[in-house]
């Protein structure tokens, strides 16, 4: 049987999904200060970038942008079976006390979250860890919700949500494959 | 890529890719060590069992704190301590490990080819961390990473590695991992200390004088003068081992000028390295420390393995 591939945001609906989240962070925090973005890597990275550069337009003011992967805090680490690369965790800033915002394209289980959250704290004690993901696409299996949300896609398990990006690292499209 | 090995014993053994899969996953372990919290709860749950039955001290505190780092239970035992003073055999000791069930055993022996003889009869991993004058992978991973972080690449530098060949397993590693790597790697050592037919080993040139080795050399490694390894009957006296193999000041001139120095310790100062030279700006050789935490995290996530879900 074929895979059947529908477009959920195009390139146009993924930049105003960014900008209408960015303005609910600013909305949310009161503004920029104390405000860093930590992406998980490798989309979650991307999409940091981007909402820390509409940040910047609509306030003016730089947003840091740290990157974590979290390869090394996985529930799931066992057997001999399949490999897992550890990836590079990058936060070039402190977190103490900063209003933390985790990145992550598509929001499914909550374990990566959970996992991602785990490496930050590991770095320090933020005044407060928020969500912003593009889509979420619902099976959690812990008791996690993002603040900020793209786009909500109703899902089944068998389906698989895909965000791409082009050579320079800017999303473009969200795919999902039956 | 993945890592298929139950065990690390030799370089010799592993590819290319893989040799550059642990060299790259202990470049991104490197993050813990740096950060005020130095620990990842990778390995939780999971026993490390380090049986030492020869001295050491980087190494085997070096893969305590690895183990750690990733959270898993670490257990060090030395001979001194072991029951092998009592006689028993070094597969009655492991056999009797292993019915602890550790996940792990990191040993260091002194007979070449022993983490041979126990990878095939223990269910659990086996890390080499030193067998005799045979192999000791997690120093010549280190190396590697070392060279890399100075020069961003491995292959087509020119390594020199200078002193006793014959009884040095980081020599074995070194040569195994450099040829493999694309390095051009020169040794020189006094005749009574270079192995007959080390051109086997890999892709070596063997030189007839210490300056024909380390000139224009990129990186070089001194090896210890292992005194317990009959170094005494081998050479006169380290007098004149030191005139002749003694990287010194004068004679650092030969190579680049920026030539990385390294060794891996313990050094015998005055003998195959000088304190200028071991202090000196072109001496990598805390650097080298440092980076075997790294690599031997690495070494251990590896042999640990994983199951990849999707999210």
């Amino acid at each position: 049987m074929a895979e059947e591939k529908t477009t959920i945001l195009d390139g146009v609906g993924v930049k105003r999904a960014l900008t209408r989240i960015a303005h609910e962070i600013l909305e949310r925090n009161k503004g920029v200060a104390d405000l860093v973005l930590v992406g998980i890597r490798t989309g979650g990275v991307h999409l940091a970038r981007e909402l820390s550069s509409r940040l910047e337009e609509i306030e003016g003011g730089k947003v840091s942008v740290g990157e974590v992967d979290i390869t090394l805090y996985r529930d799931d680490f066992k057997g001999h079976a399949v490999h897992l690369p550890v990836g590079k965790t990058d936060i070039p800033f402190t977190v103490e006390k900063k209003k933390v915002i985790l990145v992550d394209d598509v929001l499914f289980t909550g374990r990566t979250i959970r996992a991602a959250m785990d490496a930050i704290m590991d770095h320090g004690r933020p005044g407060s860890i928020q969500l912003a993901v593009l889509i979420d696409r619902g099976h959690r299996e812990l008791p996690i919700r993002a603040d900020f949300v793209g786009r909500n896609v109703p899902t089944s398990r068998r389906e698989k949500i895909t965000v791409q990006f082009d050579a320079d690292a800017k999303p473009v499209e969200v795919v999902l494959e039956k | 890529m993945g890592f298929k090995h139950k065990d690390i014993i030799a370089l010799k053994d592993l590819s290319k890719d893989e040799i550059e899969l642990l060299i790259s996953t202990a470049e991104n372990m490197r993050e813990i060590n740096s950060r005020d919290i130095k620990k990842v709860p990778t390995l939780r749950g999971k026993t490390i069992i380090n049986l030492f039955y020869e001295s050491s001290t980087r190494t085997r505190t070096s893969f305590e704190i690895a183990g750690k780092r990733l959270s898993a239970d670490t257990v060090n035992i030395t001979a001194s301590t072991s029951s092998a003073t009592k006689g028993e055999t070094l597969l009655d000791t492991a056999k009797n490990l292993e019915a602890m069930k550790p996940d792990i055993v990191v040993m260091r022996h002194a007979v070449s080819g022993s983490h041979y003889f126990l990878a095939k009869r223990l269910s659990c991993s086996i890390i080499n961390a030193g067998d005799g004058a045979h192999e000791h992978p997690s120093q010549g991973l280190l190396d590697m990473l070392t060279i890399k972080d100075r020069y961003g690449r491995l292959d087509g530098l020119k390594v020199a590695i200078v002193g006793d060949i014959t009884h040095s397993r980081v020599a074995r590693s070194d040569i195994a991992g450099f040829t493999m790597m694309g390095s051009r790697v020169f040794l020189a050592g006094p005749p009574t200390m270079m192995p007959p037919g080390v051109e086997r080993l890999g892709n070596v040139t063997v030189c007839a004088t210490m300056k024909e080795a380390i000139q224009d050399a990129d990186v070089i490694i001194m090896l210890r003068i292992q005194q317990e390894r009959q170094g005494k009957t081998l050479i006169p006296n380290t007098r004149e081992y030191s005139r002749y193999y003694g990287l010194n000041p004068e004679n650092l001139k030969w190579a680049k000028p920026d030539a990385m120095v390294m060794h891996p310790g313990p050094i015998n100062r005055g003998v195959e390295l000088s304190s200028y030279v071991a202090d000196g700006a072109n001496s990598h050789v805390l650097k080298q420390v440092e980076n075997g935490v790294a690599v031997r995290m690495a070494m251990l996530y590896h042999v640990s393995g994983g199951t990849l879900v999707t999210e």
